[in-house]
């Protein structure tokens, strides 16, 4: 049973998107199966997050084969906690999408390809194997290509070739790490690799080499500072549906990965990373709200405070205190939660009043407070406001900052929470506060049909926000499961001694 | 045969480079191809090279027999070679159909998306 249960996140939505495929030509029923597949894979994670909360890491092998030989799956906190976060944020998007799409995008073979990105996400999070791990990255990857795409607009025909293009080399660059690793090593299971790397015969400047392939690798896919130009250039393209999830999931993935390699494998040259992360993730949070500054579209702004916010979960890794990746943890959970949100709310303003540019709305505060609200809950969580919960993750972060006398980057991220504030105040001035400039008439009038489904729109951004106050206002529990997921994660004996059974 | 293979990678790596920078259409897709064979053809190389020797147990034996290859890089060059076919295949029809919609072969055409919109 504890075998499946580390199965399930992968299975679940690989056999939704096979009977989604099997029904192609109805959607009616392609919806009926997403929506079944997301409560499933929901119960299952929740279930997979207990379990492992309970009861330590759990790992599981394919095929029976004993650890360095075969495929394994492990499930420790930190990885249960970004797999149930998927699942969360996989259900609101799809329920988003059933009205919030347009139907020639769902006839084309969206909902499995959705799916297969989930797939591909939550194998990334539980695969235990360096290789395996690149072939989940392929998997999510080719579905966001395809989703991109989906349609095929022109600038999303555009946002499609610099994220292809750049996506295509940071594949390259993964697979020569692996390379490398296993040319060093002669293995590529990530708990005989942690084992070995201790071993004073192990060459630490060559694995530092091999851990600068998968920094760069990873750090196109996370987008973090210099390799982050392909994301406010690609992620705003797409109907929103597919930019909420891209943006609140991919990039984190990205994340996940850096943290799990380099808490795991590639810690025998802290000189050298320690200070490199500083500084990227000085530079990527400053660059990325300075960004977002000058942009005057909805979407394009929360692009640009995607990168800044990686600069954050970077900043956990830079300090490498459990506090501070606990910090890391919790701000990944609540950042993938906040970013969708607050795509779907752009996307649900779209859908109300048909534009992203700023200039163009205004006085939504009038016509859907209840929308103003939400909003306002989700603007000054991501600005890290107390009671809310980007608040806690930066408490966190900037604890332990301070507790090993890191006072620059602690300070460069208090400043960029400030800026961060007045991008969100721009917005709410702009869309929510100012009146509405020029009234079109055509879409002033709505039908009666059109705005029962605005109203559907609300459901899916109502529960992330639900989930949003949930893990800010009751934030115990999950503050300290980060902090249980940091010592897993800096306890490398646990892992090692879980996989291989020693 | 060992000292060639480097030196061919290094070639395949450096002349993909040069391909994508030169922002023309066909050229960013060869330069995608050589970028993926220099990968895969590094990953061979990386597993050290091993003639005439399959890893193959023989019948009654616990071991196989050295020297033998290393499967391990081959089946892993075997994977990657499959994912690069499929993304390689759906980078080409992209870039079709980007010609089709743009009639533009050169990159630097397109950078809407990068700008900001001030008069919409």
């Amino acid at each position: 049973m504890n075998h499946l249960l580390i199965m399930l996140p992968m299975l679940i939505p690989l056999y939704g998107a096979i009977l989604s495929l099997f029904s192609w030509r109805y959607v009616r029923a392609q919806q009926f199966i997403g929506i079944l597949t997301q409560v499933c894979l929901l119960i299952a994670t929740f279930l997979l997050l207990f379990d492992v909360n309970e009861n330590g890491i759990r790992t599981t092998q394919i095929g029976s084969w004993p650890a360095p030989f075969g495929i394994t799956l492990v499930a420790d906190l930190f990885s249960s906690m970004m797999v149930i976060t998927s699942a969360i944020t996989g259900m609101a998007i799809y329920l988003f999408s059933i009205k919030g799409l347009d139907k020639a995008r769902q006839t084309f073979g969206y909902y499995p390809v959705l799916l297969i990105l989930q797939l591909g996400v939550s194998g990334a999070c539980l695969t235990g194997d360096l290789f395996n791990m690149f072939v989940w990255f392929e998997v999510l990857l080719i579905c966001c290509f395809v989703l991109i795409a989906l349609g095929g607009t022109k600038p999303q025909l555009e946002g499609a070739i610099k994220y292809v293009t750049i996506n295509f080399l940071a594949t390259g660059f993964l697979l020569t790490g692996i390379g490398v690793v296993y040319g060093i090593m002669g293995s590529l299971n990530l708990a005989e690799l942690a084992v070995l790397v201790r071993t004073p015969v192990s060459h630490p400047a060559l694995i530092t080499m091999a851990g600068m392939f998968f920094l760069i690798a990873f750090g196109i896919k996370a987008a973090i500072f210099p390799l982050f130009f392909w994301l406010p250039a690609s992620y705003h393209t797409p109907p929103i549906a597919i930019s909420a999830f891209i943006a609140g999931i991919l990039t984190k993935v990205g994340m996940y990965a850096l943290i799990r390699l380099f808490t795991l494998i590639f810690v025998t040259d802290q000189e050298l990373t320690i200070p490199l992360f500083t500084v990227l993730a000085g530079f990527t949070m400053v660059i990325g709200v300075f960004g977002a500054a000058s942009q005057n579209d909805f979407r394009k702004i929360l692009s640009f405070h995607i990168v800044s916010q990686i600069g954050y979960m970077l900043m956990g890794l830079a300090l490498f205190t459990p506090l501070a990746i606990a910090g890391s943890i919790y701000f990944i959970i609540h950042n993938i939660l906040v970013k969708t949100n607050l795509f779907l709310i752009s996307g649900v303003v779209a859908h109300r009043h048909g534009s992203f540019a700023l200039k163009k709305l205004g006085g939504v505060y009038l016509q859907q407070p209840l929308l103003s609200v939400l909003f306002f809950i989700s603007a000054f969580s991501l600005a890290g406001i107390p009671p809310f919960s980007g608040f806690w993750g930066k408490f966190m972060l900037a604890k332990a900052g301070f507790e090993i006398d890191s006072f620059v980057i602690v300070f460069v991220s208090l400043a960029v929470s400030l800026i961060t504030i007045f991008s969100m105040t721009k917005i709410w001035n702009e869309v929510f506060w100012k009146k509405k400039p020029v009234s079109d008439p055509l879409l002033e009038v709505m039908t009666e049909r059109e705005k029962h489904d605005n109203r559907l729109l609300h459901l899916p951004v109502v529960m992330l926000v639900g989930f949003i106050l949930f893990i800010g206002l009751y934030a115990e529990p999950v503050v300290a499961m980060a902090q249980l997921a940091a010592e897993q994660l800096l306890n490398s004996e646990l892992y090692i001694n879980a996989v291989l059974k020693k | 045969m060992e000292l060639i293979l480097p030196f061919l990678i290094g070639i395949l790596f450096s002349a993909s480079l040069y391909l994508i920078l030169h922002r023309h259409f066909f050229k960013l897709i060869l330069g995608l191809i050589l970028f993926g064979l220099a990968t895969n053809l590094f990953l061979f190389v990386i597993g050290r090279l091993t003639r005439g020797g399959s890893a193959i147990i023989g019948q009654g034996e616990n071991v196989a027999t050295e020297p033998f290859a290393d499967p391990v890089p081959q089946a892993l060059l075997l994977t990657a070679i499959v994912i690069g076919f499929g993304i390689q295949a759906f980078a080409i029809v992209l870039i079709k159909r980007v010609y089709q919609s743009f009639g533009t072969t050169d990159l630097d055409d397109m950078s809407t998306t990068d700008q900001i919109e001030e008069n919409h």
